[in-house]
């Protein structure tokens, strides 16, 4: 078994402002209103570099930085994972759009900010960390793909991880093909241990190795054994 | 960490299909790189471009994963027995054991430049345009993993240049977690507008063949490669000649989006922390794939980072000048350039650099020789300040 303790979290979507004012909301102890989209304003990154970033990594940032402050840590040494289903639509849109056009002119801060990592990098030049981070993607199953690997990395270093995960609508056309609902952001500082800032706990259970089909190296054997190997130990014994 | 093997291990570039196509061109010194010709873009630059891929379109079930991306995946996969390895690493472990880990930075994206200048009047895109299959950086995940019929864990990591170094590290910390026996790790990445005119814009396309570490160094030349890695605990009977993954280091420059730490910080740290990890000092070394771009401020600082650790006395090359710099696909070219030269003793050399820089320190290798080595460093480093190092051993 995995463990992990959350230490804190940062949040925006929707009417989701912020981890404390979204939490009575969640936790339905308070009615839900969606709110203009306005996200917040980071003051983690130096004027320059807040105007060349696009809006995904200013979320990105926002909810890390969020996390980080309820967690009461310095994200300064710390690794980062970022989790998202793509890079940043609108500057994929101008660069395909220009693509597209006689003159194929790319701005060159629009391509650096093309990458599924720009928030990685514009993350590590406002927190000063140099600590590994890593960006990943699994279409829609990115959150939970990030958090396995966050995860991996607490029960494989012992240390601290957050995770970093953040979608933001694409422009049309791209919209069309890929449909993404609303400007959503999240951010989770997890601990291998639990300390005096973590309030709740995500255990992981891996998959068992199949020790079964060595046994019988019979594919659909093998199937039925890892059914047997899920339900329990015991029913397993029994067989 | 403890050491993983490299069950097994392909590659496609510019220099040809497979292990012994690389290799060959390896020893002899032959660069892949030629004028750019790809999709008849204006552009006076060199590509490392993979030949035939028009014909190898995916049909059947895979028909909708089809663009130049899957395309050479499916190529790699199909060559040096891989897909028998894969077979019966899923005999061993069952197919819910083994992970998949692929690295890219522009994915199928040539699809959607195709889609968005065949846009109808009204501005949408054709109907046959499938974004999830094809440009989704996860597109080349879900490909690799259905392909060879496996169901445990997988992501894309798209870490831009160093996208095929850190899945290493994602998938040794998965195996060391238990969360699977053994993983496909690699990538892919391929020839688009995208990459192209935007390194262009950034003005670091060299107008010939690029000339990694060379005085007269003027910038990249972009190239396309698909490269996996089968890797798994090593078995009690290792033959003598398994490549072994040995120790990973990764770093943040926190300095810039595209432009390197001066003095190579960020990198020398990569290196150190992939040392430490593997338990060698410097000196066990014995031949370091640079990352060697070949831009005038990469090479000078990854230059600066190699003499402060390794002073000048460790052999080192980048292979850009054989196969371009295929982007994020150069981990997995780094890795399996080290794990032939491990393999077939040999230090190859640097096509295309004439005298270099002399302000350099490290020993820079121009002509390729025999050399039986048991250690390899291999390293990438890209956009967003993302460093990560990988040490290759033999297994004797």
């Amino acid at each position: 078994m995995m463990h992990a303790y959350v230490e804190g979290v940062g949040l925006y979507g929707p009417g989701l402002d912020g981890w404390a004012r979204s939490a009575p909301v969640l936790a339905e102890s308070e009615n839900y209103a969606l709110g203009p989209d306005i996200l917040p304003a980071s003051t983690l990154l130096p004027a320059n570099e807040r105007r060349r970033a696009p809006k995904m990594v200013k979320l990105a940032l926002a909810v890390g930085a969020e996390a980080f402050a309820s967690a009461r840590r310095d994200p300064a040494g710390i690794a980062v994972v970022f989790a998202s289903s793509g890079g940043d639509g609108e500057t994929i849109h101008d660069i395909l759009d220009t693509l597209a056009s006689p003159q194929r002119e790319l701005s060159p801060t629009k391509f650096h900010n093309s990458v599924h990592n720009a928030a990685a990098g514009y993350w590590g030049i406002a927190t000063g960390s140099t600590a590994a981070t890593t960006s990943l993607c699994c279409h829609d199953d990115s959150f939970a793909a990030g958090l396995l690997e966050v995860m991996a990395q607490i029960t494989a270093t012992g240390q601290p991880v957050a995770l970093v995960a953040y979608d933001v609508p694409y422009p049309p056309p791209l919209s069309a093909a890929r449909p993404i609902g609303a400007v959503f952001g999240t951010g989770l500082v997890l601990s291998p241990v639990a300390t005096p800032a973590s309030f709740a706990h995500v255990p992981v259970r891996p998959p068992r190795p199949l020790q079964g089909s060595r046994r019988c190296g019979n594919p659909r054997r093998r199937r039925a054994a890892c059914r047997c190997w899920r339900r329990s130990r015991k029913a397993w014994r029994r067989r | 960490m403890t050491a993983l093997a490299l069950s097994n291990f392909t590659l496609v570039t510019c220099l040809g299909a497979g292990r012994a196509a690389t290799l060959a061109a390896l020893r002899a010194g032959r660069s892949g790189l030629a004028p750019c010709r790809f999709d008849a873009l204006p552009l006076d630059a060199y590509t490392g471009e993979v030949t035939g891929l028009a014909t190898h379109e995916l049909a059947g079930e895979w028909a909708k994963f089809d663009c130049r991306n899957n395309r050479i995946a499916a190529q790699a996969l199909a060559l040096d027995g891989f897909a028998a390895s894969v077979a019966a690493a899923k005999a061993r472990y069952g197919a819910t054991r083994i992970g998949v880990f692929v690295g890219t930075s522009t994915s199928g994206i040539l699809q959607t430049e195709t889609a968005y200048r065949e846009r109808d009047a009204a501005g949408w895109l054709p109907s046959g345009f499938d974004y999830a299959h094809t440009h989704n950086t996860y597109s080349l995940g879900r490909f690799v993993r259905g392909y060879l019929g496996l169901s445990g864990p997988a992501f894309a990591v798209s870490t831009a240049c160093a996208a095929t170094s850190k899945v290493f590290a994602s998938a040794a910390r998965m195996i060391a977690a238990g969360l699977c026996d053994a993983a496909i790790v690699g990538g892919v990445d391929t020839l688009c507008a995208t990459t192209l005119f935007g390194f262009h814009a950034l003005g670091v396309m060299a107008a010939g063949p690029c000339r990694p570490f060379d005085a007269a160094r003027n910038g990249i030349s972009i190239g396309e490669a698909a490269g996996f890695a089968l890797i798994e605990r090593p078995g009690p009977r290792l033959d003598p000649e398994t490549v072994l993954l040995l120790g990973i280091g990764e770093s943040s420059d926190a300095y810039h989006m595209s432009s390197p730490h001066p003095e190579g910080a960020g990198a020398a740290r990569a290196m150190e922390l992939a040392l430490a990890d593997a338990g060698l000092a410097p000196e066990e070394i014995d031949y370091i794939n640079l990352h060697g771009t070949a831009t005038l401020a990469g090479d000078a600082a990854e230059d600066c980072a190699i003499a402060s650790l390794f002073g000048g006395a460790v052999p080192c090359s980048s292979s850009k000048g054989f196969t371009g710099h295929t982007l994020g696909a150069s981990g997995i070219v780094g890795a399996v350039v080290g794990g032939l030269a491990l393999q077939h003793g040999f230090m190859p050399g640097s096509p295309h650099t004439g005298r270099v820089d002399p302000e350099f320190r490290s020993n820079y290798l121009l002509e390729g020789r025999p050399a039986h080595i048991n250690r390899v460093l291999s390293n990438t480093f890209g956009f967003g300040g993302v460093n990560c190092s990988l040490v290759l051993g033999r297994a004797a």
